[in-house]
């Protein structure tokens, strides 16, 4: 636990020190935090009770009985933001660990770290926790504001409770923590068998893909993102989790990776 | 403190390391000598269990590469061909960072004696990056001793520095000697092995020789004693050859150059030879042939 612990606060003290890597990693936060809180502003006080039988049906689905149009759609619209949120912790990381072991090949640092008694489930986890938590706390931070401003914004409670139901806990809580997790330790198996970290994180960026389909289908009514289709999906992402951290360090084969790196 | 046999490593088709049989002692400093692409940085690596031996088998430290990685990587300290320090890091806390690693009991007090060991003391905020390659370096060394290893592998330590880095690595080792630690010690730098070194390996994909210094120059060239005359002549050289001891002996403009297996022993017979036969001997001495002579004649031979 002490090398994890190491590995950890060595990652963050090495990224950290680079202000571009910080801004990355809190500007998503920022835009997504700020573009649900926007349409609420600019939605407050819509009413479109009386054309509620004109918005289609994937769209009132998302939302109680007891509410209006305008504000069904307001939950629709805020809900799509949900997707973002459980992007974020995908995306965030990417940064940090696509270039975790790459990066210490450039920097000829990985011999003498590999010659360490650390273990290589030591050193991923030092390196997996080091990318995902910045991501998971950026994503919490920027739903932590987004459920205040909008208790600040709407003044109805039963508009309030749907939009900050329980989807956007387990989405938030439990959905991103995951993902952020698959998306590092893919990102980690990647940095581990290329030579140049640009390469790395192009090919690590495809961990956005899944969440981009998923998005689009809310958005065309193929999928609805309610309580059991995220739980399924957590449950899947913790199952893809496992998987990824037993074949990450499978593969991390020190041999080769010193070896064919010149 | 190391003992190899028969180890050999394969890289697809590439023969590496060819059946390697090495024992080198506690305290001893061993050089392994040998010119680029030849191995030894692989042997290292299987040394310090980084990568595995395809056939063969090695103890290191009473620990089998192989088997006991762990405790190899643990109990042994290395100095890699680049430093890899952590550039935007500080000194102290590359240090640090390792020390936690190696499991170093106070960490603190154990980064703070090498830094200051190694003259580094008042650069330990400054960023590793900022560092010259000599100080660097010695980073680098302070890093492979923060554990306190008994044995040391030193991959190239004094590779790319200048004269007066390099002296001041080369005391640290000297050091370390004194210590009685073990250092098995991979350099291109003849002078530096024939100075620092016990015992030297030649290596090319395979072991050619291992022997200390002087008994390398002494198998491959002999002992040679040059006698300095006021005038040499065929006469003198002739009575030199009738001595039953005398391998070889050659006239170069007034110098009779003599190999001798005992010179120690047989020098005196030599000079009363000369004197009686009427040559006038200014001055002997050893003709020392460099490890260089040493090395490119293995080298060339192999």
């Amino acid at each position: 636990m002490n090398k994890i612990n190491t590995i950890l606060r060595k990652e963050w003290a090495e990224v950290f020190k680079n202000r571009m890597v910080l801004f990355t990693v809190a500007f998503m936060p920022l835009l997504f935090t700020a573009l649900p809180l926007i349409i609420l502003y600019s939605m407050r006080g819509t009413s479109l009770a009386d054309a509620s039988n004109e918005i289609p049906q994937q769209i009132t689905g998302f939302c109680p009985n007891n509410l209006s149009g305008g504000e069904c759609m307001q939950v629709y619209l805020v809900s799509n933001f949900m997707l973002m949120f459980m992007m974020m912790p995908l995306v965030i990381p990417v940064t940090i660990a696509a270039y975790s072991i790459v990066g210490e090949k450039t920097t000829r640092s990985l011999e003498p770290l590999l010659a360490t008694p650390i273990t290589t489930f030591e050193l991923l986890a030092g390196k997996s926790l080091a990318a995902a938590i910045p991501g998971i706390v950026a994503t919490l931070i920027g739903f932590v504001i987004f459920a205040i401003g909008a208790a600040i914004m709407v003044s109805n409670p039963l508009l309030l409770a749907a939009l900050l139901d329980a989807r956007w806990l387990i989405a938030v809580g439990v959905a991103g923590p995951l993902m952020a997790f698959a998306s590092t330790l893919l990102c980690l198996m990647v940095s581990a068998r290329v030579n140049d970290p640009r390469v790395a994180e192009q090919i690590s960026m495809v961990v956005i893909v899944p969440l981009l389909g998923l998005f689009f289908g809310q958005l065309s009514g193929f999928i609805v993102l309610n309580r059991q289709v995220i739980l399924i999906l957590s449950a899947g992402l913790a199952a893809a989790d496992a998987a990824l951290a037993y074949f990450a360090v499978r593969i991390f084969q020190r041999e080769v990776i010193l070896t064919r790196w010149k | 403190m190391i003992h190899t046999e028969a180890l050999t490593k394969k890289f697809a088709a590439t023969l590496a390391v060819s059946q390697l049989n090495l024992h080198v002692n506690e305290g001893e400093v061993f050089g392994f000598l040998g010119p680029n692409g030849a191995g030894k940085t692989t042997t290292v690596r299987m040394l310090t269990s980084l990568i595995a031996p395809t056939e063969g088998q090695a103890v290191v430290n009473g620990f089998t590469v192989g088997k006991q990685d762990t405790e190899i990587r643990r109990t042994v300290g290395i100095l890699t061909e680049t430093p890899g320090m952590y550039d935007n890091l500080s000194a102290e806390y590359n240090l640090m960072i390792y020390a936690q690693l190696y499991e170093v009991k106070d960490p603190k007090a154990q980064v703070e004696k090498y830094l200051r060991m190694l003259g580094l003391w008042d650069r330990r905020f400054d960023e590793a990056g900022s560092f010259s390659k000599g100080m660097k370096q010695k980073l680098a060394i302070a890093r492979a001793l923060l554990h306190e290893p008994r044995l040391l592998f030193l991959d190239e330590p004094t590779a790319g520095l200048d004269p007066e880095a390099s002296k001041l690595v080369r005391d640290f080792i000297e050091e370390l000697r004194k210590e009685g630690r073990t250092i098995f010690l991979c350099t291109h730098n003849l002078d530096e092995a024939d100075r620092l070194c016990d015992r030297i390996g030649v290596f090319k994909s395979r072991l050619l020789v291992v022997d200390t210094p002087a008994k390398l120059r002494t198998q491959l060239f002999g002992r040679k004693v040059v006698f300095h005359l006021r005038a040499a002549a065929e006469a003198l050289a002739e009575a030199v050859r009738a001595l039953p001891f005398a391998r070889e002996v050659k006239i170069i403009d007034n110098k009779l150059l003599v190999t001798l297996d005992q010179p120690e022993e047989q020098n005196p017979q030599v000079i009363r030879c000369l004197v009686n036969a009427g040559a006038d001997v200014q001055f002997v001495g050893e003709l020392r042939h460099s490890l260089e002579d040493v090395y490119l004649q293995l080298v060339k031979n192999a």
